[in-house]
């Protein structure tokens, strides 16, 4: 019965199909969309409005900055989702399963992470801050920082990445991101400006317009960051202990 | 020349690595199966010159994605019946 | 004729082989949403469909022979000839077509994040189902369902009824230990709109008796 379904599957397989044979050849650089004028205006004004060098964070937090705050609320929204479905405040032991057995931290591991994680966690702040002139920005930091977490938690247990940053501090952290995100925005609109117009921000930096824009936007990439990275560690603590925030993989 | 030889294998592979991760009865297998096909769209990504969008991809797709996929699964069964 | 399929061949697969390959992704995606009976393949024909339409995105801002979008030396707003004309300038027209189109880039940043966060809201709730219910199979899942509701809609015979209904409730209490409370009041509340007064002892009797059952596990 339910290989029926391949009936319909094929039907959109075969419609897509032909409709792409009537888009313009792959890579064709006169294709419209490689032409349009949004395009062209940002390939070609980024360097004059904001003075970075990275086209694609400056579209991310300056041309299209709203979409990216609204973007970091979903993943707050999603962090305190996963929160509310699985959290587990009952005192009662769980029921140990077949396959768990619970070993002692393995020497080498636990070396081997306790010389590796400060690297990590330096690498976050390069990609973080580096975002302007190289690939990277605020989610990258954000996720890597958070995995350095991960990783703390996989090759001790989930108790000692807790004391280091509990699911309380996890929450405050990401509300703090959304905070600053917001707070920039709305402190350029007590300034004068629209919601998350940074060129007004000149009148409290001693910078031009343009580098008001720059430094605006590694403050945002910092908000992105903050969220980012407690989301992340917090999912992982709550679904690999059911709950719990003790045991776990 | 060499860019679309890749870029052709590349897109072969990840037929072949999509069909295997839904193929496979043990979940773990398929989580790890998963794994490579983010990898595999990371370096697809990267040879496009979209490299914000390949770092992502690495970070998010090939490494959260599977191990909180990993973690789930360690509190489930293992296999699968499909 | 035979001239005309292998052109429409030639131009679908040599020259266009990404879309044809997202679209073969796609329906792979689509066919494991729906056809597969685990929850977690399904999860991952999901992610595979969203990893598909980001392919298709990204492969439609590809300019043949383009650089990434981050700008050469010589038009780096930071860099020496900006210094020696007095500040950037903003790039001419054949200049902007040698550079890769960034603003797909950036709508699938955002697309690549939130499905992550997705993901795991899906898996947070296939943990609770197998907590609730005890399998995360599709069929399983509908049969257990039915004789569920099957029970329940039985409300003159409640002697049947809650023979019926007890192993399965404390089956459920036996595998969640304090969801036992919570879960007893669900099939309860269903029973106790249909008659009201004879029930309540029967219904202290039968939430003690699975207290009991918990607390000795």
């Amino acid at each position: 019965m339910k290989n029926a379904s391949l009936i319909p599957v094929v039907l959109v397989g075969f419609l897509l199909f032909y409709a792409s044979i009537d888009f313009p050849e792959w890579g064709d650089p006169q294709s419209p969309a490689s032409t349009a004028d949004v395009s062209s205006h940002f390939i070609a004004k980024t360097g004059v409005d904001t003075e970075v060098p990275n086209m694609v964070t400056a579209v991310l937090a300056d041309y299209r900055g709203f979409d990216t705050m609204l973007e970091t609320v979903v993943v707050f929204i999603a962090g305190m989702a996963v929160l509310a479905i699985l959290r587990n405040f009952s005192r009662k032991k769980p029921v140990k399963r077949g396959h768990e057995v619970s070993v002692e931290p393995d020497l080498i591991v636990t070396n081997t992470v306790r010389l590796v994680v400060p690297v990590i966690q330096i690498f976050s702040f390069y990609v973080l801050a580096h975002g302007h002139v190289s690939p990277g920005g605020g989610f990258q930091g954000g996720v890597l920082m958070g995995a350095s977490f991960i990783l703390i938690a996989l090759s001790w247990d989930l108790e000692r990445a807790l004391t280091r940053f509990s699911i309380n501090r996890c929450m405050v952290v990401a509300a703090l991101g959304i905070l600053l995100y917001a707070g920039i925005g709305v402190l350029s609109m007590a300034l004068g400006g629209e919601f998350l117009d940074y060129a007004e921000l000149e009148k409290v930096l001693p910078v031009s317009r343009e580098m008001a824009r720059y430094h605006a936007m590694l403050g945002v990439e910092i908000g992105v960051g903050f969220t980012v990275t407690a989301i992340m560690f917090a999912l992982y603590a709550n679904l690999s202990s059911r709950g719990r925030l003790e045991g776990g993989l | 020349m060499g860019l679309e030889i890749i870029n052709t294998l590349i897109l072969l592979l990840l037929v072949v690595a999509a069909l295997v991760a839904l193929r496979v009865k043990d979940l773990i297998t398929a989580s790890v199966v998963f794994g490579v096909y983010s990898f595999l769209m990371c370096l697809l990504w990267a040879e496009m010159g979209a490299v914000d969008v390949a770092f992502t991809e690495a970070t998010v797709g090939a490494g959260i994605s599977t191990v909180v996929l990993v973690a789930t699964i360690f509190n489930l069964k293992r296999k699968s019946s499909d | 004729m035979f001239e005309d399929v292998s052109i429409f061949l030639n131009e679908l697969f040599l020259e266009r082989l990404n879309y044809v390959i997202y679209v073969v992704l796609l329906l792979i995606g689509l066919h494991a949403m729906i056809a597969k009976n685990n929850f977690i393949k399904k999860l991952i024909g999901m992610s595979i469909f969203q990893t598909a339409i980001i392919l298709f995105y990204v492969s439609i801002g590809v300019k043949e022979g383009a650089t990434i979008p981050i700008y050469l030396p010589e038009h780096d707003p930071h860099g020496e000839q900006a210094y020696a004309t007095g500040g950037p300038e903003a790039l001419t027209v054949e200049q902007v077509t040698s550079y890769a189109n960034p603003l797909p880039h950036v709508l699938m940043l955002t697309a690549i994040v939130v499905g992550v966060a997705t993901l795991g809201l899906a898996l947070a709730l296939c943990q609770k189902i197998y907590q609730g219910y005890g399998t995360v199979e599709e069929d399983e899942l509908m049969a257990k369902l039915e004789k569920e509701d099957a029970s329940s809609r039985k409300p003159k015979t409640h002697p049947a009824g809650k023979s019926s209904s007890k192993p399965e409730v404390s089956s459920r209490a036996r595998r969640s230990g304090t969801n036992s409370v919570g879960k007893t009041t669900a099939p309860q509340a269903k029973k106790s709109s249909g008659t009201r007064k004879t029930k309540a002892p029967v219904k202290k009797a039968t939430r003690k008796s699975d207290q009991k059952k918990g607390d000795s596990k």
